[in-house]
């Protein structure tokens, strides 16, 4: 069994939600090769070589590669991929946009966010926003797979001392470009990744009411999310929705402000260690979930809840 | 230009769906089925481009069991202009619907397909990528905004860090996020008239298309429940037990 692995970076660091990848790589086995394609990416490249456990890094260093866009990394996962047992990718925005065209170009299924490996050929994966666990098989010869980071604990940053290798192939289709890119801007922790997310959802009302959820962030050092409902309402942006459609969290923590709990949200968040809800509806379905629930107006709860962390 | 939408007949987003009890699959017995929300906003799209004059006729393809019909027969009401059935009572895997696809806009040519990003019963955020690969066209994944120009498109896309633009020349595949419409609701003169608008009913052989797939499902388990926790009384209370009996602050 081989595996090859893309890696997710910025060009110049490798993203955590990586090392989540290298481990459900490890618990399948084999070999694993990282391939990091990008643009003047040796930084990214070098990084990669340090994480535990990975035989080979193939750099594909290219300016077709620089945003990579589905087009060009799908050709270029899929010449290489050829080679190997497993291609798997992280399941995030970027590995969700190239992954499947590679698995159409390779004329194989694409397996999409495992949870855990059960053996080289048989994973568990959500669906239903997951209320249902389905344990699937797959018979192709390439299997390739998406893997949802917050279920695998990561592997080690550094200890590996993996051989660079470059790679010419540079695959240019030609029909998209790149235009631009707003990425939101914030000193907190990534939701992915961060140990405290602390969310609001419809009973914030308005986005100014999300200032005292970004004050209780920063006194526990997390990570800020919200419900559908609130982005929908236009109160914070896409980028901060957790749920079914938007992102999964796994944190130690996980602080649920005005929010009912549809079962669309919960499947974003339900796998976190602790979770903490404030509603002032004790019917919430959220409290369900809640490890600790506090049946109280938000508004004056969380000022209160600030004053005392 | 002609614009082909691909919709997706799911259990409703309310359903709390469950697993049979012989784990053999998710139990959809009697449980409301309605149109994808996604492949919704996909429809809305794809009639908000009929409506600025961008697109001239709205084809809406669905495939599955004859049910699927229903579906199709809301987004025609909704103002596409004729419907496809691609009908076959196997249960189709992302590939075999992205091959499924790849024929039907090799048959009708459209310049944009527009697809939903994820159904919401397998979750596989799949079938508009796998399509656009088949097809040798560019895409525009997560699509918050969509604007066509001459013959290119300017997709705005949700990412993990917040937005993307690129632009893509035409023919190209878009699928779409939560935040690129508010879909509208059919009206009942629409809805009669959805009634008599054409509909073509084919099958997979007959688009030469094996819907064969590799991967099977072993068995469909509920997840791990989370056991009932406490109510705390004030948030004294909540930020003692948070310190010292959770300790994760």
């Amino acid at each position: 069994m081989s595996i090859l692995l893309v890696a997710e970076h910025d060009n110049a660091v490798i993203k955590s939600v990586t090392l989540n990848t290298v481990a459900a790589a490890s618990a399948i086995g084999g070999d694993i090769d990282i391939l990091v394609a990008g643009s003047n990416c040796g930084g990214a490249a070098e990084a990669a070589a340090k994480i535990a456990g990975i035989s080979k890094v193939l750099v594909a260093d290219n300016v077709a590669y620089e945003h990579q866009l589905a087009e060009n990394m799908s050709l270029l996962v899929a010449e290489l991929g050829k080679g190997y047992s497993h291609i798997l990718v992280a399941a995030t925005t970027t590995g969700k946009n190239f992954a499947p065209r590679v698995a159409a170009l390779l004329d194989v299924e694409q397996i999409s966010e495992i949870i855990s490996v059960e053996s080289a050929d048989t994973f568990t994966r959500p669906i239903y926003a997951g209320n249902c666990i389905a344990t699937v098989q797959s018979g192709d010869a390439i299997k390739v797979i998406t893997v949802r980071g917050t279920a695998f604990d990561p592997v080690a940053a550094d200890g590996g001392s993996a051989a660079v290798e470059a790679v010419a192939s540079a695959h240019d289709a030609g029909n998209s470009t790149f235009v631009s890119e707003e990425l939101a801007k914030s000193d907190r922790p990534e939701l992915t990744s961060a140990e405290i997310v602390v969310s609001g959802g419809r009973g914030m009302q308005n986005g100014e009411n999300f200032e005292m959820l970004y004050t209780l962030a920063d006194k526990l050092g997390a990570g800020v999310g919200a419900s559908r409902a609130a982005v929908d309402a236009g109160f914070v942006p896409n980028d901060m929705q957790v749920g079914q459609t938007g992102k999964i969290v796994a944190p130690d923590l996980y602080i649920a402000v005005g929010i009912s709990g549809a079962i669309q949200h919960l499947a974003g968040m339900k796998d976190s260690k602790v979770i903490v809800a404030i509603n002032k509806d004790e019917d919430a379905p959220i409290f369900q979930v809640a490890d600790y629930g506090l049946v109280a107006d938000l508004f004056n709860a969380v000022p209160e809840l600030n004053g005392a962390v | 230009m002609k614009v082909l939408v691909a919709v997706k007949r799911v259990v409703d987003y309310n359903v709390k769906v469950r697993p049979k009890a012989d784990g053999s699959g998710a139990d959809l017995a009697n449980v409301k089925m309605s149109l994808n929300p996604f492949c919704e906003i996909a429809v809305e799209e794809a009639v908000r481009l009929k409506e600025k004059g961008i697109a001239t006729e709205i084809v809406v393809v669905s495939l599955g069991e004859k049910s699927s019909q229903e579906q199709i027969r809301t987004a025609l009401a909704l103002g596409a202009d004729r419907g496809i059935l691609v009908e076959t009572s196997e249960e189709l895997q992302s590939l075999a619907v992205a091959k499924l696809l790849k024929a039907i806009v090799d048959k009708e040519q459209p310049q944009l397909v527009i697809l939903g990003k994820q159904a919401i019963d397998s979750d596989n955020n799949q079938t508009g990528q796998m399509l656009a690969a088949l097809a040798g066209l560019p895409q525009g994944t997560f699509a918050s905004e969509v604007v066509v120009d001459g013959d290119k498109v300017s997709v705005t896309r949700e990412v993990d860090g917040g937005a993307q633009t690129v632009g893509l020349t035409l023919p190209a595949i878009v699928t779409t996020d939560l935040r690129l419409n508010e879909p509208r609701y059919a009206s009942l003169p629409n809805i009669m008239k959805a009634k008599k608008k054409p509909m073509e009913v084919i099958t997979p052989e007959e688009l030469g298309v094996s819907v064969a797939s590799n991967v099977k499902t072993l068995s469909v388990a509920p997840p791990a429940e989370r056991s009932a926790g406490i109510i705390v009384e004030s948030v004294d209370q909540l930020v003692d037990k948070l310190k010292n009996e959770a300790k994760v602050i």
